[in-house]
């Protein structure tokens, strides 16, 4: 038998390249144009209304890239940051959408291998019965290598009535992979602030390997306005300039009634103001339109609305 | 003596950093991975256990190597080898295979001539470790 190296053990350490003398200097604005950074943050700028915070961790992390390059130049290395995150707001602030861009994100920045992602809730990490939760759970975490493992209302993980709930178990096994594979996959945690709250009370080392706690804060009136716009530009509508009046009256009022849920109750609205604008069409008295009427958005499609109903408001502008 | 099985069998055995590279390559290729084991290598074994299902939804290599590294620390005695399959039309079949472990010590391979009616000589590859009960082969020694 030949003397042989064993699987799985390298051969020989790699010599790395020498590093550079302590009085080099590095070019960081340089490096920030060859990474594409800037890009990356611009796109974010433009597509997300508001999120400063977020917007700023982003930018950060952003930074401790170059900065870490440029350290690493010197011979000073440091482990990868730990990215796990946990995104916490009230209802239709972005959380979910900002999860779905991180990992691309991520990716672009050089943190995640393959930037994909994998989003998943409660019945896809926790199994039915004993000793089902661990192969379901590492199953789920295995897909999510090289990317980033979304875990949306995360607090349904952890059931504190009912400790024979195998919840705990899934937690366990995350906890273990957010420590040791901190290099493959970034955990992201989300959910509504109080609940969440409450989760990691219960959870403290759950709090604790999560470096990055991320609050989203409520939109004001007119980015709410903004995002109202750009969400009809997506679906290819755009507002005439009295409909763009009532659309700001709307969300003024909107925003003090019950149930309001920010950026998703805007979504409901301008879908609705979508529906009668098709009703508003075909019952019209002229049955020919041109491009202009099939795509704008007019005053009384948003006037209709039940946000409107308890003022003399709506029949005063429409009449 | 030393298996020569699957790609890169002659090559020295490859580290987990190599191995590692090789599951990109096939992933980047649209091949899912398995990880297979046995202790009956006889190169007319076609049929090795099945380390759990093949990895059809796995996207990165770190979660194919975490299999391998179970399957290696159930089965430390064991030949375990990673498939590559590639379902394209038109090929449909194992794409990449080689093997990520190897017993300690492989006591290797006989060659059995048997002589039969008008001077006709049937050969058979007769593997020492057979000569244990599966399971118990590649333990000692």
């Amino acid at each position: 038998m030949t003397e042989r190296q064993p699987f799985g053990r390298p051969a020989a350490e790699e010599a790395p390249p020498p590093p550079l003398s302590p009085d080099a200097v590095v070019d960081l604005a340089s490096a920030r144009r060859e990474s594409g950074v800037d890009d990356v943050l611009a796109t974010l700028g433009e597509e997300l209304v508001g999120l400063v915070p977020v917007k700023t961790r982003i930018a950060e992390i952003a930074a401790l890239l170059l900065v870490d390059r440029a350290r690493e130049r010197f011979g000073v290395t440091a482990p990868r940051p730990t990215l796990h995150m946990s995104f916490t707001g009230n209802p239709g602030t972005g959380k979910t959408t900002v999860a779905l861009r991180m990992a691309e994100l991520l990716h672009r920045l050089g943190y995640l291998r393959s930037g994909h992602l994998v989003s998943v809730t409660r019945d896809d990490l926790v199994g039915q019965y004993v000793g089902h939760t661990a192969p379901k759970t590492k199953d789920v975490i295995k897909r999510a290598m090289g990317g980033v493992l979304f875990i949306d209302e995360a607090y349904y993980l952890y059931k504190a009535e009912n400790e024979r709930d195998y919840g705990g178990e899934a937690i366990e096994i995350l906890l273990q992979v957010m420590e040791n594979h901190r290099d493959d996959l970034v955990v992201i945690l989300a959910g509504y602030a109080d609940r969440m709250d409450t989760f990691f009370a219960a959870n403290p080392g759950m709090q604790s390997r999560i470096a990055h706690h991320i609050t989203f804060p409520d939109y004001s009136a007119a980015e709410l306005e903004l995002i109202g716009v750009l969400m009809a530009r997506a679906l290819g509508y755009r507002f005439s300039p009295e409909a763009h009046q009532v659309l700001r009256r709307y969300l003024n009022r909107r925003v003090g009634q019950p149930w309001f849920a920010n950026a998703r109750s805007v979504r409901n609205a301008v879908e609705r103001a979508r529906l009668r604008q098709a009703r508003r069409l075909l019952e019209g008295p002229d049955p020919r339109v041109g491009l202009a009427a099939l795509t704008t958005i007019e005053a009384p499609d948003l006037l209709a609305s039940r946000v409107f109903e308890d003022t003399a408001e709506s029949e005063s502008i429409a009449g | 003596m030393r298996l020569t099985q699957g790609t890169f069998s002659y090559l020295p055995d490859l580290t987990d950093e190599e191995i590692t590279a090789q599951i990109r390559y096939a992933l980047d290729n649209n091949w899912p991975l398995s990880v297979e084991f046995t202790d009956d290598p006889h190169p007319r074994n076609t049929y090795w256990e099945m380390w759990g299902l093949p990895m059809f939804d796995l996207r990165d290599a770190a979660g194919v190597l975490m299999e391998v590294n179970a399957c290696r620390t159930a089965n430390p005695n064991a030949y375990v080898r990673l498939n590559a399959y590639d379902a394209r039309l038109g090929r449909q079949t194992t794409a990449l295979s080689f093997l990520v472990q190897r017993p300690a010590a492989e006591p290797g391979f006989r060659l059995d001539r048997a002589e039969g009616a008008d001077r006709r000589i049937a050969y058979t590859t007769h593997a020492y470790a057979t000569e244990r009960p599966a399971g118990d082969r590649y333990t000692r020694g």
